[in-house]
């Protein structure tokens, strides 16, 4: 099938990693016009020389040497834009409240949502470009509906649809997932048969901006330290000990409650109002479903509720469930069967099978009959 | 492909780059040997050396070859600081020079220096009277650009170095941006020390020179032979200074002609767009001002997508300062003349050279209002 891309410009979002630099030579063989964005979101001046150290991170100064190096390769232009302000607004801003609110917040979707298919979208706009490209694994179909439909990546260990679900029809329209056909071997035998300098590259870790994974650190050189610290509480309120930070604790952890009890004991639920840690048996941290708010349907769901499948964190099976809308963009799900560590602040993603339905941000554990307050948690 | 960047670099010219060659190939020798080897360059370092005080009204003997302009302005700000410690330890400069200056004022200040950074007006001037009466007994050195790298604004080098001699201060000039546009007077200015670069005038890059008084105290940056009267240790980048001689001489016979060619070519492509696209404004003062350099902000765009824009289609422009991933941040000197920061960040820098014709400036009054208007359009979605 020959396409007719001669002269269409696309705009690929570089992040120096194997993935983007497979898709940005994918698209020029294809014979897209393809120019490659980069986005600076630190201050390297400041950020590296406090440190000192190299950071294997998404976007570091490093990953911006090999995404332009890579470029350079493939014979594209490339260049960095500064993003800086708004990750911090967006991005960085957002995941501290979140944790000071009691939440445990995802900024990859955060990252997508506002940057990528908002900002780096309408620079590529402005740049003349048709499409923006990246490297997710995912893939957008157009059905006989006539609606963009957003499907599950072909490789099911590197399924990134879930970090997708608030792309909405007009962004999809100016989206391309080069990858999503393809498996991570597939993508790692293209780059080297040719010969990309990341071909052997790592992947990138959890959350690029806290590079040694120490998110309780970042938050107190953000906010200072000893804030929100509290009791350790069960569900009928019994002091079990005491916390230094709400924030340091995230729904269905175990570890770091320096409690002895005699059955193991899990962090069930956070009020960070009241500055507690909930923690309760393993049984206390399943709930039959959860509401969830900014909520996106990615084509117009059929009627009042709708059977699906979701997933409430990235690393998650899909479980059956019935999604009930309600109004102002919130939904209320209710699992088939009880799902454990439902996490406020994590999205959940509805699934019909392979395609992406919608999403929203969760608020809360457990549905109005069985809430929170009623029983099931405090 | 059309090249009006000049400001950050120029090309080689044609009779420079014939003039370097001999020195990477039979005239290999090091300037301090004494032997047949050695003399064939010897002479050439010292003719430059010659070509160069010329452009700039000082004594050879007072030219130091440096790597480059900021390697220049380092020695003048740390060789005078740590040679003056006894006398004082007060710098004075201003909030519009360039980082070569700025950030090595501030590792001068951590290390117990103080600075006083004195502030332009919104057409980015300087006021002389200002800067005297920020001079205290303490005060060791001056230091004040010739011409601003972004707007190509021009401070007042005549009057500073009358106060400055008045008050036996030393007085600095970093003179990159100057050089070759418009004249340099060392001596007739009272000059203490005044930086140059070979890239922004059509030599290669890695070579520049400081010109240091005769009896200037200042330290060596670099420790070590005694090339450059002492002042300045490492073998000479002989080619590179040969070069930077030979696009002096051409700066020096050229400039009345030159810079004159070249404004009218700035008005015209100034004019072009003021008569084309609206809501734009010339930050700078508008008479003293290089003849090369124009910097004008488009309200209601970005800075960025306006030069990828303008490169796509082959134009090559600059704004503000890159950081070091190569992204751009807002103009710090935009910021120090109180230009609004929505507008700043809608600046873009012109800075036209020997190669640029009226064809070329046709050429960028053509594309650049479609662009300016796509741009707007996108921005109010």
């Amino acid at each position: 099938m020959v396409r007719d891309n001669k002269k269409k410009r696309v705009v690929i979002a570089m992040s120096g990693g194997v993935d983007s630099s497979v898709a940005a030579l994918l698209l020029r063989d294809e014979g897209y016009d393809v120019i490659g964005l980069s986005m600076q979101i630190w201050d390297y001046s400041t950020f590296v020389a406090k440190e000192g150290e190299k950071f294997g991170t998404c976007c570091s100064l490093d990953d911006i040497y090999d995404a332009r190096r890579v470029a350079e390769q493939i014979g594209i232009p490339f260049y960095v834009v500064n993003f800086e302000e708004e990750f911090r607004r967006h991005v960085i801003d957002d995941f501290v409240d979140e944790y000071f609110r009691g939440r445990t917040p995802n900024p990859c979707v955060r990252c997508n949502q506002r940057l990528k298919f908002e900002l780096l979208l309408a620079k590529a706009r402005d740049l003349g470009a048709e499409y923006i490209a990246t490297g997710h694994y995912a893939r957008i179909e157009r059905e006989s509906d006539g609606l963009l439909h957003l499907l599950k990546g072909a490789d099911p260990g590197k399924d990134q649809s879930y970090f997708l679900f608030t792309l909405t029809q007009e962004q999809l329209a100016h989206t391309l997932f080069p990858l999503g056909g393809m498996t991570k071997p597939e993508v790692r035998e293209i780059a080297a048969r040719n010969k990309l300098r990341v071909a052997e590259k790592s992947e990138s870790q959890e959350i690029c901006f806290v590079p040694d994974d120490d998110y309780v650190r970042f938050l107190e050189e953000e906010r200072g330290q000893g804030r929100l610290s509290g009791d350790i509480v069960d569900k009928s309120g019994r002091k079990l000990g005491r916390h230094d930070g709400t924030y340091r604790y995230t729904i269905g952890q175990r570890r770091g409650l320096g409690i002895s009890h005699p059955e193991p004991l899990y962090v069930t639920g956070i009020d960070a109002e009241r500055n507690e840690v909930i923690v309760g048996t393993k049984q206390e941290l399943y709930t039959s479903g959860l509401t969830a708010s900014e909520v996106n349907w990615i084509t117009p769901p059929a009627g009042e509720t709708v059977e699906a499948s979701c997933k409430i964190r990235y690393r998650h099976s899909p479980v059956p469930c019935t999604v009930t809308i309600l109004h102002g963009n919130r939904v209320e799900v209710r699992f088939d069967s009880p799902e454990k560590s439902v996490t406020p602040g994590q999205a959940v993603v509805f699934y019909r099978g392979d395609e992406v339905l919608g999403g929203g941000w969760i608020d809360k554990a457990g549905t109005g009959d069985q809430g929170p307050g009623t029983g099931e948690m405090r | 492909m059309i090249y009006m960047d000049h400001n950050a670099t120029t090309p080689v010219r044609p009779e420079v780059l014939e003039a370097l060659l001999p020195y990477y190939r039979e005239h290999f020798g090091n300037p301090s040997s004494i032997h047949w080897a050695g003399r064939a360059v010897k002479g050439a370092v010292d003719a430059a050396r010659e070509q160069v005080a010329a452009l700039v009204n000082c004594d050879p003997s007072e030219v130091v070859f440096t790597s480059c302009g900021s390697e220049a302005d380092n020695m003048a700000l740390k060789g005078v600081a740590a040679a003056q410690r006894d006398r004082g330890n007060h710098i004075i400069t201003t909030r519009v020079e360039h980082p070569a200056v700025l950030n090595t004022c501030l590792y001068l200040e951590n290390q117990g220096y103080e600075i006083t950074l004195l502030d332009v007006d919104r057409e980015g001037m300087l006021d002389p009277a200002a800067l005297e009466a920020a001079i205290t007994p303490r005060t060791i050195l001056v230091s004040v650009m010739h011409a601003n790298n972004e707007t190509g604004v021009l401070s007042p080098v005549g009057t500073i170095g009358e106060i400055a001699a008045r008050y036996k201060v030393y007085f600095h000039c970093d003179a990159v941006q100057a050089a070759g546009k418009v004249p340099i007077d060392f001596k007739g200015n009272q000059l203490t020390l005044l930086a140059l670069s070979g890239h922004k005038l059509g030599a290669p890059k890695g070579v520049g020179a400081l010109i240091a008084r005769k009896g200037a105290k200042l330290h060596p940056l670099i420790h070590g032979g005694s090339q450059e009267r002492n002042r300045r240790a490492g073998t000479e980048n002989v080619a590179g200074i040969v070069a930077f001689g030979k696009a002096c001489e051409l700066a020096m016979q050229e400039m009345a002609s030159e810079s004159a060619r070249i404004a009218e070519l700035r008005d015209r492509l100034e004019q072009g767009i003021m008569s084309r696209i609206p809501d734009v404004r010339i930050n700078g003062h508008r008479e003293e001002r290089l003849p090369n350099t124009l910097n004008i902000s488009f309200a209601g765009v970005e800075a960025d997508s306006l030069l990828l824009s303008l490169d796509l289609e082959g134009i090559a422009v600059s704004s503000g300062s890159a950081c070091s991933s190569g992204a751009l941040k807002t103009s710090p000197v935009l910021a120090a003349m109180g230009i609004d920061p929505v507008l700043a960040r809608g600046s873009l820098r012109f800075s036209l050279g020997w190669g640029n014709s009226a064809t070329e400036v046709d050429r960028v009054l053509q594309v650049l209002p479609g662009i300016v208007e796509r741009l707007r359009k996108s921005g109010e979605k």
